[in-house]
């Protein structure tokens, strides 16, 4: 067990942990920033990965931009704040079944893949591979996702304007 | 390396780590903290045609020494309605927050919290916390103005952080890279290789760079000041409307760290204009460790340059608090969308066509 392998586990602690929280706590303003630290953690796993760009972004998009307008919403929300969330147990049964099906797509994925468990140096920087890749295999899609982006911006402006 | 220092030393990675993420925070913050909080007291008395504070130490250069030592005998007062866990997380969340920008930041050439391929985006993403613990800070305070001066403060950190993305990426374009080292490295040299010269490379192009780069300075210069709530930006602590925004309630120590925060985050955007635009770290006229074969010295030469530029921009800071006055909400949101994200769009784009040209 070396120093990554504790590391690991400290952000995969936080990870899991503050996801049952942000469902589990009465008080929406807590689930936003449990949902912090879930991010927080999930950022980290990246680096870990060797996934350097995309933990950055995650950090960017998720921390910086979704989280941020989540806590706008609640807080600018009149009395939201004190509203007593409903978390009893409804349907039951189709709810058991919906999650056992999920469990076990992911557990027989978890089982089938083929885990690289071979120690590596350091990954190198991912960042230049992969504007390389998006400006040249996969443009087309890249550029239709960013049309796509701006019609929803487009979309979202026109709509809070009536 | 330090790192490599650290680690002969202790024989340990886990120590020698530990001890490089520490240094930026005792060797550099705390006294920079002690000194600008001073500077500031100065700047704004001379401006002010005062003497500022006279009766700690010659000129009062351990007044602020004084301070510290009476904040740390303060009560620490909790609000009674106050949501208590947020409301001591917060001030923590903020400082950790600045704290994370300064471990890319590029002291000099020897030294480097962590020499990460993308320095930049690192830095932009990590002020995301910052954001995070102002809205905290004010909406457990249960106070509303601190939760108004929260939202004002994120809604003007979010809305300025547009440009200055769109400035770094006009950089990014031009050198290839978002490592804040290697970006300092290629500006060696003397001062016509910096950026806002031109960079490094000389041709035509250079010389076509430097009214656009310029512009881009200017650009990136107010929206990190707007990003940092300083006057002409600090509408989300104004004082006239909102008695002191998002730390109203906090006293003692916790609002020590809010201060603190404040002051690390004020040097870590000039270092990052002094490292995108001035050079980094870098001697504009040539390092005397040159001249004497001495090259232990140009390390410690770099640090002086690097802080003096540092601390000249952070004076730029200051001046410009006493000089302007506070601007409104809605000019503050105008300034930025009508005026500023066009000019740095336009810009991107230019110096786009010219580095493909």
């Amino acid at each position: 067990m070396n120093v990554y392998d504790i590391i690991f586990y400290l952000f995969a602690a936080i990870t899991i942990l503050s996801a049952f929280f942000v469902v589990t706590t009465r008080n929406i303003v807590y689930s936003a920033y449990y949902l912090l630290f879930t991010f927080f953690g999930v950022a980290g796993i990246y680096v870990l990965l060797g996934a350097d760009f995309i933990a950055m972004v995650q950090l960017i998009v998720y921390v910086g931009g979704i989280l941020i307008l989540l806590l706008f919403g609640v807080m600018l929300t009149n009395r939201i704040t004190s509203v007593e969330i409903r978390s009893g147990s409804i349907h039951v049964v189709p709810a058991t079944i919906g999650v056992a099906l999920f469990a076990g797509i992911l557990l027989a994925s978890m089982w089938n893949t083929e885990w690289k468990s071979v120690d590596t140096a350091a990954p190198a920087a991912t960042t230049q591979n992969l504007g390389f890749l998006l400006i040249h295999q996969y443009t087309l899609v890249f550029e239709l996702l960013g049309i796509l982006l701006l019609i929803a911006l487009i979309g979202a402006a026109s709509m809070a304007r009536k | 390396m330090i790192y490599d220092f650290f680690l002969k030393i202790t024989g340990s990675n886990i120590l020698a780590s530990i001890i490089q993420s520490l240094l930026p925070l005792f060797i550099f913050i705390l006294p920079f903290a002690l000194f600008a909080v001073w500077l500031e007291r100065k700047v704004s008395a001379h401006m002010q045609d005062r003497l500022g504070p006279m009766r700690v130490g010659k000129h009062g250069w351990l007044q602020t020494v004084a301070d510290i030592l009476k904040l740390i005998q303060k009560e620490d007062i909790v609000p009674n309605d106050a949501d208590k866990p947020l409301f001591n997380i917060a001030p923590i969340l903020v400082f950790v927050g600045s704290y994370a920008v300064f471990a890319a930041i590029p002291f000099s050439g020897a030294f480097i919290g962590s020499n990460i391929d993308l320095g930049i985006i690192f830095i932009i993403a990590a002020s995301g916390f910052v954001v995070a613990g102002i809205l905290m800070a004010g909406w457990a305070s249960n106070n509303k103005y601190s939760l108004l001066g929260a939202m004002r403060s994120a809604a003007q950190i979010i809305s300025y952080e547009i440009p200055t993305v769109l400035v770094v990426l006009t950089i990014i374009m031009i050198t290839g890279t978002t490592n804040l080292a290697t970006l300092s490295e290629m500006q060696t040299g003397h001062f016509w290789n910096w950026m806002i010269f031109g960079g490094p490379n000389f041709g035509i192009a250079k010389f076509i760079f430097i009214p656009f780069m310029i512009i881009n300075f200017i650009i990136i210069y107010i929206s990190t000041l707007a990003e940092v709530n300083r006057t002409p930006f600090d509408i989300p602590e104004a004082e006239s409307e909102l008695v002191s925004g998002y730390h109203t309630e906090y006293s003692g120590m916790k609002f020590a760290m809010f201060f603190l925060a404040e002051y690390a985050n004020m040097f870590a955007v000039s270092a990052i204009v002094t490292a995108l635009f001035f050079g980094g770290y870098q001697s504009p006229i040539g390092y005397l460790g040159n001249l004497f074969g001495a090259h232990w010295l140009i390390p410690i030469e770099q640090f002086i340059w690097f802080t003096a530029k540092g601390i000249f921009f952070v004076f730029v800071q200051m001046w410009l608090r006493w000089t302007l006055p506070r601007l409104r909400v809605d000019q503050l949101m105008a300034a930025c969308w009508k005026y500023l994200i066009p000019i740095a769009f336009v810009n991107l784009i230019i110096i786009g066509l010219i580095t493909v040209l």
